[in-house]
C-alpha cells in the first residue's frame, strides 16, 4: 500500500478490524476488552469534535437537512410504491446517505457524478429537486429523464449528473471517460463515480481502475461497500474483502473510510478532490456503510437478521450526526424538528407534483432515439 | 480524382476530420505506435500526438466505455477495434450505454461516437477472428451501422460517420482494405448516411450486396450479362437505417431480388430486407426472394472448408438464375 494516501486514525483502525474479524467497520473485535473499546470509543468523540469545528453551523445543519431529506424522500419513494404508484424496481438508499451526501458536499456543481441504479439520494444531493426525481420514478413527463428512464436512470445535464446506470459496473468505464475529457479539455473538473461492492468483481472495475492510473485521470471511484450484492454477503462474493487494497495492483491511492460519518466521509472525499483536481490523479475510497431496507423493494429479505439490521441501525448516520449536532450545542432539538418538518412537506409537494404531471404524450415512444434521425433514402 | 486503396481511404478521412475538429480523437488497440494492425491508423500519432491518437491496454470493455463517457462530457471519440471479433467484448458499453443514452436520458445526452475496425471473414484464421455480426448491432434503435464496398464510400461515410452525432457502428472488411478505386479529392467531400447505392444499372434481376458481397455482385452481374441476364447490384451501405426505398425501386423495375451477404443466414440483414420486401413490394415480387449467405457453420481454418463457407461469384450466379428461372 505504498500509495495509500495518509488514512485517519479511524480508517486505520476500522481496517485492521475488517482483517481481524472480516465484520462490518461498526463492530467491536470479539477480543477488545471494555476499558479498550471506551478509550476508542472516547477518541472517536474527539475527533469527530475537531471535525465538527472545521465547518460552521450552516454548512453543518445543511449537511444533516440533505441527509434528512433522503431518508424522508426514501420513505415515502417506498410507501407510494407499495400503493403502486411506481412501477418497476425501486432501489431504495436508507442507511447509504452519509455518502451521498458527504462525497457531493466536497465537490463542485460543474464536476460529474455517475453512479448505480441506487441513485435517488446521489441525484438529490447533486441538487437535483425532489420534484423532477419523484415524477421521474412516476414515470411523468416532468421527470428529470421525460419519464423514460425511471428509478434506475435518472439525468440532469446542467447539475452534472450522469445518470443513474443499471448494469452493474457499467458506469466504471463511462466515469473514467469523462475524468478523460475533462483531462483532454485541460479543465479541472472532477468525476465521482459510485458503485456498489458486488461491482468490484465485474471486469469494468479493474480495466478502468487500469486505465485511469495509467492515465492519470481525474476520477474518484466511490465503492459503496453496504455488504452485500443483492442477497449474496460479501464474504460469499469476494476472495479479497479488503476493497480498498484493491487499489494496490493499479498503483492507485485509496482509502477506506467509516460510511456511517459524514464528516468522515467528507474529509476523505475532500483529500481525494484536491489530488484529482491539482494532479489529475485517481482514487478509490471503499466507503463502508449498510443499507436498512432490502436490495429492492422486492427483496424477501432471508439471507440476513433481524438483529444484524438493528445492530446497523444503532449507527444510523442521521442518527449518529445529529447527535453529536446536540452534543457540541451546535443546534438544539427544536431547530431539527423544524427542519424535519419543512423536509416533509418538500417531499409531500414533490407527491403532489408527481401525482397531478401528466404522462408522456404518446409520441414521445419515438423521440429521442437519435439526435440526428435520418429519413432512410435521403439524398 | 486519384485512385487510392480503401485502407488509404480511412487514413485520408480519419487525418481530415482530426485536422477538422479538435474534439476527434482516436483510441485503440496499437492505433499509435504500431501504426495501425492494419495500417488504417498510418502516420496519425506522428502528426497529431499521443494526446489524440492513443493506444490502449487490451481492454475492449474499457475503453469502449471510457469513449462513451468521453461522448458524453462533449468529445468526438473514433474508437478503433483490432477487428470487430473484439467488440463482442466491449458489447455491453455499446448496446447498452452508446445506443441507449439519449432515450433514458430523457434526450439530454447523445453518444457522437463512431466504433470502426475491420469485420467478416479474413484469411484462414478460423472461427473466432473471422465473423459478420453487423446484424447485432443493426438489432438496436439508437445505433447506426455503416458497410462501405469501396475507396470513395469508405472516406466519405467514415467523414459522415465521424460528424453524426450519434453513435456509429462502422464496419471495414479485413479482405478488402488493399482494394482500390477512384476517390475525390476535395476534402469536404461526404456521403451522407443512409443513402443506398446503385453499383450496376440493370433491368432484370435486383441483387442487394454488402462489403464483401459488393465485387462478387459485380464479377457476377458481368458473367450473368454475357448470358443475357440484366443485373441491377444495390449496396444499401448503411444497414441501419436502412434504405428499402431505393430497394424497393428496384424491385418495381426487375421483379426479382438476390441477397448477397457473407453473414449467417439465421436472423441475419438478408433476412430483414427480405421480410421488408415481403411486406412492401410483395406484389411486384415474380420469384421468391433468394438469399446467398455465409454457410450456418463456424468459420474453418482449412483454405478448401473456407472457399465453402463463402458467398462466391457462382453461387450469386446460380442463384440470380434460380430467381429468373433459367434452369
Amino acid at each position: 500500500m505504498s500509495k495509500q494516501t495518509a488514512a485517519p486514525p479511524s480508517a486505520a483502525k476500522a481496517e485492521e478490524q475488517q482483517s481481524s474479524t472480516g465484520a462490518g467497520v461498526m463492530d467491536a473485535p470479539p477480543d477488545v476488552n471494555p476499558q479498550q473499546l471506551k478509550k476508542e470509543r472516547d477518541e472517536a468523540k474527539e475527533r469527530q469534535k475537531d471535525r465538527l469545528s472545521g465547518l460552521d453551523k450552516d454548512q453543518l445543519i445543511e449537511l444533516y437537512r440533505q441527509m434528512l431529506l433522503i431518508r424522508r424522500f426514501e420513505e415515502k419513494s417506498a410507501e407510494v410504491y407499495v400503493a403502486g404508484k411506481i412501477g418497476g424496481f425501486c432501489h431504495l438508499y436508507i442507511g447509504q446517505e452519509a455518502v451521498g451526501v458527504g462525497t457531493i458536499s466536497a465537490i463542485r456543481r460543474d464536476d460529474y457524478v455517475l453512479a448505480s441504479y441506487r441513485e435517488h439520494g446521489l441525484a438529490l444531493a447533486k441538487g437535483m429537486s425532489a420534484r423532477a426525481i419523484m415524477a421521474e420514478l412516476f414515470g411523468k413527463a416532468t421527470g428529470c429523464s421525460k419519464g423514460k428512464g425511471g428509478s434506475m436512470h435518472m439525468f440532469d445535464k446542467s447539475l452534472g449528473f450522469l445518470g443513474g446506470h443499471a448494469i452493474v459496473g457499467g458506469q466504471i468505464p463511462l466515469a473514467t471517460g469523462t475524468a478523460f475529457a475533462t483531462k483532454y479539455q485541460g479543465t479541472d473538473q472532477v468525476t465521482l463515480c459510485y458503485f456498489g461492492e458486488a461491482a468490484v468483481n465485474q471486469g469494468a472495475f479493474h480495466e478502468s481502475l487500469n486505465m485511469a492510473q495509467l492515465w492519470k485521470l481525474p476520477c474518484i471511484y466511490i465503492c459503496e461497500n453496504n455488504q452485500y450484492g443483492m442477497g449474496t454477503s460479501l464474504a460469499r462474493a469476494m476472495s479479497l474483502q479488503n476493497i480498498a487494497q484493491k487499489a494496490c495492483a493499479y498503483n492507485m491511492a485509496s482509502e477506506f473510510v467509516d460510511g456511517m460519518d459524514v464528516l468522515a466521509v467528507r474529509e476523505a472525499t475532500l483529500r481525494a478532490v484536491e489530488r484529482a483536481r491539482k494532479e489529475y490523479l485517481p482514487t478509490l475510497l471503499e466507503i463502508r456503510t449498510y443499507r436498512f431496507m432490502g436490495h429492492s423493494m422486492s427483496d424477501p429479505g432471508n439471507y440476513r437478521t433481524r438483529a444484524e439490521i438493528e445492530k446497523y441501525q444503532e449507527r444510523d448516520p442521521i442518527k449518529l450526526f445529529s447527535a453529536s449536532l446536540l452534543e457540541e450545542k451546535i443546534v438544539d432539538q427544536k431547530t431539527l424538528d423544524e427542519i424535519d418538518r419543512k423536509i416533509k412537506e418538500e417531499v409531500e409537494d414533490s407527491l403532489r407534483f408527481a401525482d397531478e404531471s401528466p404522462l408522456p404524450d404518446p409520441s414521445e415512444l419515438y423521440t429521442d432515439v437519435y439526435a440526428n434521425p435520418i429519413e432512410p433514402g435521403r439524398k | 480524382m486519384a485512385i487510392i486503396t480503401i485502407r488509404e481511404a480511412l487514413n485520408q478521412a480519419l487525418r481530415e476530420e482530426l485536422a477538422r475538429d479538435e474534439k476527434v480523437f482516436l483510441m485503440g488497440e496499437e492505433v499509435a505506435e504500431y501504426d495501425g494492425a492494419y495500417k488504417v491508423t498510418k502516420g496519425l500519432l506522428h502528426e497529431f500526438g499521443s494526446k489524440r491518437v492513443i493506444d490502449t491496454p487490451i481492454t475492449e470493455l474499457g475503453f469502449a466505455g471510457l469513449g462513451v463517457g468521453a461522448a458524453m462530457a462533449g468529445l468526438r471519440p473514433v474508437i478503433e477495434f483490432m477487428t470487430f471479433n473484439f467488440s463482442i467484448l466491449a458489447t455491453d458499453q455499446i448496446i447498452n450505454s452508446a445506443a441507449k443514452m439519449l432515450y433514458m436520458s430523457g434526450g439530454q445526452f447523445n453518444i457522437p461516437i463512431v466504433f470502426r475496425g475491420p469485420s467478416g471473414s479474413a484469411y484462414q484464421v478460423s472461427s473466432q477472428h473471422s465473423q459478420a455480426i453487423e446484424s447485432w448491432y443493426a438489432y438496436f434503435p439508437g445505433l447506426k451501422v455503416v458497410m462501405p464496398s469501396t475507396p470513395a464510400d469508405a472516406k466519405g461515410l467514415l467523414k459522415s460517420a465521424i460528424r453524426d452525432d450519434d453513435p456509429v457502428i462502422f464496419m471495414e472488411q479485413e479482405r478488402m482494405y488493399g482494394q482500390k478505386g477512384e476517390v475525390p479529392d476535395d476534402p469536404d467531400f461526404t456521403i451522407p448516411l443512409g443513402v443506398a447505392d446503385v453499383k450496376r444499372e440493370g433491368t432484370d434481376v435486383t441483387i442487394v450486396a454488402r462489403s464483401l458481397t459488393v465485387p462478387l455482385a459485380l464479377k457476377a452481374a458481368e458473367q450473368l450479362q454475357e448470358q443475357g441476364v440484366s443485373c441491377e447490384v444495390i449496396d444499401p451501405r448503411t444497414i441501419r437505417p436502412l434504405d428499402i426505398d431505393t430497394i424497393i425501386t428496384s424491385v418495381k423495375k426487375t421483379n426479382r431480388v438476390v441477397i448477397a451477404e457473407e453473414s449467417h443466414p439465421i436472423c441475419g440483414v438478408g433476412a430483414e430486407i427480405s421480410a421488408q420486401l415481403m411486406e412492401r413490394a410483395f406484389d411486384y415480387l415474380d420469384a421468391p426472394v433468394k438469399r446467398v449467405s455465409g454457410v450456418d457453420v463456424p468459420m474453418p481454418y482449412a483454405k478448401n472448408l473456407e472457399n465453402l463457407a463463402i458467398p462466391d461469384v457462382n453461387r450469386i450466379v446460380a442463384a440470380v438464375r434460380e430467381v429468373a428461372y433459367l434452369d
